[in-house]
């Protein structure tokens, strides 16, 4: 909310060290920030780049999943893949109006995205090959995508927070019916559950580099932590992840395809958790620049619907242009009385 | 058409059931006030969230200026005694 004739009115808040200390201040005594108070650029900054990236992945994330609602095997689980896609839609609108807080337009957010300039997340490169992906999707995507955004309900910039708040509330289902979608096929025939299986191999890897680049890596963590925008490391967060999935893929008869994935009592101070393989690192900067099986076509997709809806954009203004007129017009307003 | 070229952004305020207050629950952009209030329902109530929904334009909304909020507070902050705990009520009378 809030008009961004206000926004523009703090962008250039003079960043004195007393003011960046009274600021940390305000963060360190968890006070929320709110869009219209004075805050550092590169906190503006780091916000914007973070909500639209966030966005932009909602969004496209829509894609993979609609290659299949045409597809899908019966009405109840069409139904329920179209209410998360629908989700996942909105999950986005509230995203860019966070992001649209802090002085930045959704226009100019779309267009970055389809520019090239604006990051999404990686996994959103990925093909969907079969029908065992809505369900691997919704368990490990959505899964992950949960374990990253639980925290950001308590992010320091009280939209962001809010936004997650909804979001997270709506995920739980998400999740959920892709688990379930897994267990019938892993129920089912064999040619089902080797489905499953693949569906797993192909998906594991990538949603764990969902989680960015390693601590040792991470370009924005330390200080997006002292700001309290992240509130744990990408580490922790993946480590977080394997411990809670391994269990739900045991009990669905799969493999996780890790050979070298063991528990290790000593992990999670004395608590015990998973030791797991290293990461294609390559794979992930390759696709994260670019280069991933389908950067293109998403891209693609992203610019049609937006090129091909322009007609309808500019038709609804100007409907609403000629509301107004047809409003103010005397002779209009007295038959109005009369 | 050329200072409106950009869809407009709306408040969205949601009653979740009668005999509660309409809250701020986000925005959206719409072009008029009809597709505003229909975005908003399938934005804001697909799980039934909501009873009632008010879509105001954002740029009706004048917001108090949060850099000056010390100031604009100020008249409050040192009447104490319009807290019922400025009052010392003896025990033996009771709750009141
Ligand atoms: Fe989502
Ligand atoms: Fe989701």
């Amino acid at each position: 909310m809030y008009s961004q004739g206000l926004n523009e009115s703090n962008l250039a808040s003079a960043e004195t060290p007393e003011f960046l200390a009274e600021f940390q201040a305000r963060i360190d005594a968890d006070e929320k920030i709110e869009p219209n108070d004075p805050m550092p650029q590169a906190y503006r900054q780091t916000l914007i780049r973070q909500i639209g990236q966030h966005a932009h992945s909602e969004i496209v994330g829509m894609l993979p999943e609609a290659n299949w609602l045409t597809r899908a095997p019966t009405l109840r689980r069409k139904t329920a893949l179209l209410a998360k896609v629908q989700d996942e839609g909105g999950h986005g609108l509230y995203l860019y109006s966070a992001a649209e807080t802090l002085g930045i337009s959704r226009e100019q957010m779309t267009e970055e995205l389809l520019a090239g300039k604006a990051k999404y997340s990686s996994i959103f490169n990925y093909p969907t090959l079969s029908w065992a992906d809505m369900g691997a999707i919704g368990w490990l995507v959505d899964g992950a995508a949960i374990m990253n955004q639980v925290p950001l309900c308590r992010c320091s910039y009280g939209p962001y927070a809010r936004a997650m708040v909804r979001i997270c509330k709506e995920e739980s289902f998400h999740q959920r019916q892709g688990y379930e979608l897994m267990i019938s096929l892993c129920n089912g025939t064999t040619a089902q559950k080797d489905m499953a299986q693949d569906s797993l191999n192909r998906w594991w890897w990538p949603s764990l580099m969902m989680f960015g680049p390693s601590d040792s890596d991470s370009l924005h963590s330390d200080q997006s932590r002292l700001w309290k925008i992240k509130r744990f490391t990408n580490d922790e967060l993946r480590q977080k992840f394997v411990d809670a999935t391994v269990k739900q893929a045991q009990h669905l008869g799969l493999e996780i395809p890790d050979p070298q994935l063991a528990w290790n009592e000593n992990k999670n101070d004395g608590a015990g958790g998973y030791d797991f393989g290293e990461i294609d690192w390559d794979e992930f900067w390759r696709v994260v620049k670019g280069h991933g099986p389908l950067n293109r076509e998403r891209i693609a997709a992203r610019t049609k619907a937006w090129e091909e809806g322009a007609w309808v954009r500019e038709a609804a203004l100007a409907y609403a242009e000629k509301q107004k007129s047809a409003n103010t017009d005397p002779n209009n307003l007295a038959q109005k009385v009369s | 058409m050329s200072t409106s070229s950009v869809t407009p952004l709306w408040e969205v305020f949601i009653r979740p059931r009668n005999g509660l207050a309409h809250r701020h629950c986000g925005s959206l952009h719409a072009a008029d006030a009809q597709m505003a209030l229909q975005a908003a329902r399938d934005v804001y109530t697909r799980r039934g969230e909501g009873q009632s929904i008010w879509v105001v334009p954002s740029s009706n909304i004048v917001a108090s200026d949060p850099s000056a909020s010390a100031a604009f507070f100020d008249p409050a902050d040192d009447k104490i005694y319009r807290h019922p705990t400025f009052y010392d009520i003896p025990d033996d009378v009771g709750h009141m």
